[in-house]
């Protein structure tokens, strides 16, 4: 719980790879590298060979556009590309080309917002860059005796979007990641499940202090982590007036931020034009069209099941941070249930599980049809609630076959079925029924021994009035 | 921004870290002199008037270059080979500390 | 050797093959190479496989290209597959590309035979070929002198016989200065006109590749083969040559002579030599006028601000890990690694080159550098097009000087820039520009520079086979 008397600022650097491209941003090699060999998805492009030139991918630049307006951006006239320059052994060229908003150039867009839970976030710019080289270890960075370099991912699409730092708290940061997230997966331009299809630096400062970069943060529970531990981290040294603005590496492991030394005010990226591009110029025509081809954005999606649908605003605004959440939810509804029942199961049980397990949506073994079908038992009052979210976890947890609504998880709801139950209870238990004739408070006890004889299955109200009726007599 | 008066030493050192280029003693001393010279004769452009002037940022109006979205994949180990050290199919590189 | 064209007419009438061609030239590099030293390797068994291939495809009858069994040199900072290029350093020694440059695929498609790589100024830095690696080539003309540069060696190997034609690269004249120290022709295209997929970059914003011949002739159907567009480079445009004819130079031509072009440092011998064909030329019909280009007196030092900044970004490359040599450092660290390759790996014209390019770009002089040098090339480039709208063509020396000896100008960085003062300009602005050997009395090679409007390289060669034939 992070107070604000900390006045923290944090902002965000998100990079997003366009995975729904065939090929990488400068060169036809396939962007499926995930299930290649090291350095397979490979040319000269993107391996930096000498006399190589870039060629630009224009399914990129129309995907890289939908993302842009996807968070309302004002997109720029024109498409210009800039060297970044500095050398890293991920980095082919030693340059990245990248978007520069100074020195004559201009990004993809400017500008935006994306909104979490009611707090509109306001976005700087968004640029498309092309994403470094993957390097690994044997062992840990520093135990490591070299790196091993692998440039299947150099050259892949990046849309860099970048925050003003306007998110308080590490918790919203997550939310915004969160959102960001579905917004790029509902107009299709981003699998955000996939390894290293988001990656986020994020920068925090308090109380008004200089401003510190977090690099190296593999998930957006990671994130929340990170910003947390330096939020703590700042506050303690902050005392002492030593905050300087650094860069510092997330360790995940120790969970700790570490300062990476590279002193990033001797870094100068001599931005320049990117001679080897032409420039793209952007015709209100060709926006226009994109616009026309994008599908239902989660704003858009949540106030629909708001006002046609009827799920509440909060399980709404849960559902819709999640696309593949959201598909869920709407594909159950395809078999007739009810939806604030079906959306507060998913909000609660099914989110809930997800959570723990750190698990997504996809990985789950129940099928809409499946969920549908359970909850559909539950209102016609075949099963009861808690046996029907009971079996729910059952499922997911276990590697069992699919939902399996037994005869034997039924209601028991047959007058005569729960008096001959009542009646083995009674003569099993012969004080608590003396004590129950006597006092009024302890037929909860019996109920209760009633409910654990039948796994919960006994309809509680036919059960009651059996009770009454027999310790009526009794008296 | 303003024309450089003189590069020194230690200027010098920076622009070869910033460059990754080793210079022995022997060369940063050399350099300040020729650096400067060299330096010194392109602040000439210092007195021409390009105030209004847009710069140049592309030669001819070439423009709306795109390529398809089609893979094309191209035989990566005629790459491979010219990578001198390898372990299995990564390259590798010094450490990163 | 033949001519070129000869030697295509030969080879398609059967009266020699490809491989008789392969030969004479294999033959004349073994006589004159210890003493020029123009090519880095000469890639023998490639090429007489190549020549037999040739012939094998004549036999069978098929329809063969425009520059069929003739043996052409390649400057070595141009990628050719499976043939060492190590653009005149030691950083790429042992550097096999996977790959042809885009101008290589479309000689081999004429029927052209690759005989080897031609010494170049590291990296194309320079206007002698001294700064190269592996040691200078010498000027046909005169052993004790340089052949020009960055080019030299393209431009030695057709001076001296070896080959009739070679690919040249010119970034601020160096296609141009080694034909005219080696009294050849030598023509740096409009910038776009021919692909640069395959240039292993220097200043990629300014370089051109293009032919290095004998005569016009030869020159004009090597330029018709490189020209026109390729998808593979964004900055090409679509210009394929039509039919390549020299003759019908209009008499009427309207030259203008930039006074600038005859600054200060400039010799009296090529004053004179250079006047002297103009004046042939208005003898000839021509309108020549001396004009005034106050910009170009700002050409030289936006040239280098410009080349030097592309320079250290394009260079960046080259640190060991990928391609070419390295030290064996052992794994210490990357940083450690990069700096001891490239400071190993790099002649000293180079790093200086990269050292000053990394300034003008850095925060604090960008703007008052690069950025201002950018502006001033569009302010010469406006005074140029200004010219064209009266003018056809834009004469002057291409050099200063007459080519110098060996080692006079190599300890003196700024005297040796001074010598592309006359160059510099075509390749700020993209214009085409030739230089055409003068035939002249004086043992001293010196050419003439002609610049053309944009994609009017036909003007150019029509008006150099006037000169050539005539003048």
């Amino acid at each position: 719980m992070m107070k604000n008397d900390l006045q923290i600022k944090i902002g965000l650097e998100v990079h997003c790879q366009l995975t729904s491209l065939r090929t990488k941003l400068f060169c036809s090699c396939p962007s499926n590298y995930r299930n290649s060999e090291p350095n397979t998805n490979i040319c000269p492009i993107c391996t930096g060979l000498p006399g190589s030139l870039p060629s630009i991918n224009e399914q990129a630049i129309k995907d890289g556009i939908k993302a842009a307006l996807a968070v309302k951006a004002n997109i720029a006239d024109i498409l210009k590309f800039y060297r970044k320059n500095y050398f890293y052994p991920d980095l082919p060229k030693n340059f990245q080309i990248s978007q520069y908003d100074k020195a004559g150039g201009v990004t993809l867009a400017s500008k935006g917002v994306v909104e979490i839970k009611g707090r509109r976030i306001h976005l700087s710019r968004i640029q498309i860059e092309e994403d470094p080289a993957k390097i690994s270890y044997e062992g840990t960075i520093s135990s490591s005796p070299y790196s091993l370099i692998d440039y299947n991912r150099a050259g892949i699409t990046l849309v860099e979007i970048i925050t003003e730092p306007e998110l308080k708290t590490p918790r919203q940061a997550r939310l915004f990641l969160q959102k960001l997230r579905s917004i790029l997966e509902h107009i299709g331009v981003c699998d955000g499940g996939l390894e290293g299809a988001i990656r986020c630096d994020a920068n925090i400062s308090i109380k008004g202090g200089k401003r510190v970069e977090i690099k190296n943060i593999g998930s957006f529970k990671e994130v929340e982590r990170a910003l947390s531990f330096e939020a703590t981290r700042q506050k303690t040294i902050n005392n002492r007036n030593i905050v300087g603005m650094e860069t510092r590496h997330w360790d995940d492991v120790r969970r700790v931020t570490v300062s990476m030394r590279v002193k990033e005010e001797e870094q100068d990226y001599r931005y320049f034009p990117e001679a080897d591009l032409v420039p793209f110029r952007f015709e209100k025509k060709f926006i226009n069209s994109i616009k026309k081809t994008m599908s239902e954005l989660p704003d858009a999606r949540r106030e629909r099941f708001v006002k046609e649908i009827g799920v509440s605003p909060s399980n709404a605004e849960v559902l819709t941070s999640d696309k593949a959440l959201a598909d869920f939810f709407e594909k159950c509804l395809e078999y007739q249930v009810n939806p604030k029942r079906t959306s507060n199961w998913i909000v609660s049980d099914v989110l809930g599980f997800l959570n723990r397990e750190d698990i997504e949506v996809k990985q789950i073994r129940v099928t809409p049809k499946e969920f549908a079908k359970l909850i559909r038992s539950v209102e016609a009052g075949k099963i009861s609630e808690q046996t029907g979210k009971k079996l729910l976890l059952k499922t997911l947890t276990t590697k069992d076959d699919a939902l399996q609504i037994k005869e034997t998880m039924f209601r028991i709801s047959d007058p005569d079925e729960v008096n001959k139950i009542v009646e083995k209870v009674f003569n099993e238990n012969k004080k608590a029924v003396e004590d129950a004739v006597g006092n009024k408070n302890t037929i909860n006890y019996l109920m209760g021994l009633i409910m654990k004889a039948t796994s919960s299955r006994a309809d509680p109200k036919i059960t009651r009035k059996v009770i009454d009726a027999k310790l009526s007599t009794l008296r | 921004m303003s024309l450089k008066a003189k590069i020194t030493r230690k200027e010098i050192k920076h622009l070869a870290w910033l460059a990754r280029i080793g210079l022995s003693d022997k060369e940063e001393l050399e350099m300040i002199p020729e650096l400067n010279k060299i330096i010194e004769y392109f602040g000439k452009i210092d007195k021409i008037n390009t105030e209004k002037i847009v710069p140049t940022y592309q030669i001819l109006e070439v423009s709306n270059t795109v390529r398809e979205d089609k893979p094309k994949p191209f035989p990566a180990d005629k790459i491979l080979k010219n990578m001198p050290n390898k372990k299995s199919r990564y390259i590798k590189a010094p450490r990163m500390t | 050797m033949e001519t070129a064209r000869k030697i295509v007419e030969m080879v398609k009438s059967h009266q020699c093959s490809a491989e008789d061609q392969v030969n004479l030239a294999l033959q004349r590099i073994k006589e004159v190479e210890p003493e020029i030293h123009a090519f880095i390797k000469v890639a023998e068994d490639q090429a007489i496989q190549s020549a037999r291939e040739i012939d094998a495809r004549i036999t069978r009858g098929e329809k063969m290209g425009s520059l069929c069994g003739v043996p052409i040199a390649v400057k070595d900072v141009i990628s050719t597959a499976n043939i060492e290029t190590t653009c005149g350093s030691k950083i790429l020694k042992g550097y096999i590309p996977p790959f042809d440059a885009t101008v290589i695929e479309r000689l081999k498609q004429e029927g052209a035979i690759i005989i080897g790589k031609t010494n170049t100024d590291e990296f194309a830095m320079g206007n002698s070929t001294e700064f190269s690696s592996f040691g200078p080539t010498k000027n046909p003309r005169d052993k004790t002198r340089v052949p020009g540069g960055s080019s030299g060696g393209s431009a030695a190997a057709v001076a001296s016989l070896e080959v009739p034609l070679a690919l040249g690269t010119d970034t601020g004249g160096s296609i141009r200065c080694p034909a005219a120290f080696c009294g050849i022709v030598g023509l740096k295209p409009t910038y776009g006109r021919v692909s640069r997929y395959g240039l292993i970059s220097y200043a990629n914003s300014l370089e051109q590749i293009g032919p290095l011949a004998r005569n016009v002739d030869d020159c004009a159907i090597l330029m018709k083969c490189l020209a026109g567009w390729d998808p593979r480079d964004s900055t090409s445009y679509e210009s394929p040559m039509k039919k390549v004819s020299t003759k019908g130079f209009s008499i009427k031509s309207k030259i203008a002579v930039p006074k600038q072009f005859f600054g200060e440092g400039t010799e009296d011998l090529v004053k004179k030599e250079v006047w002297r064909i103009l004046d042939r030329l208005s003898e000839f019909g021509c309108i020549v006028e001396e004009i005034s280009l106050n910009n170009l007196e700002y050409a030289l030092p936006t040239y280098y601000i410009t080349a030097m900044a592309e320079a250290s970004s394009n260079l960046a490359k080259f640190d060991g890990l990928k391609y070419g040599s390295n030290v064996k450092t052992g794994y210490r660290e990357w940083n450690t690694y990069f700096t001891r390759n490239r400071e190993s790996g790099f002649g000293g014209e180079v790093k200086r080159r990269i050292i000053i390019g990394t300034f003008t770009l850095s925060a604090g002089y960008f703007g008052a550098y690069y950025l201002k040098a950018q502006k001033i090339r569009t302010m010469i480039t406006k005074e140029i097009e200004n010219v064209f709208k009266k003018y056809d063509l834009i004469a002057g020396p291409t050099m200063p000087t007459t080519p110098f000896l060996i080692g006079e100008k190599i300890n003196d960085p700024l005297q040796m820039y001074m010598n592309d003062v006359d160059t510099v300009s075509a390749n700020l602005t993209g214009h085409p520009a030739i230089s055409i050997p003068i035939n002249s009395k004086v043992n001293a090679p010196i050419g003439i520079q002609l610049l053309a409007p944009f994609f009017r390289e036909e003007e150019l060669l029509k008006a150099g086979k006037l000169i050539e034939e005539k003048v």
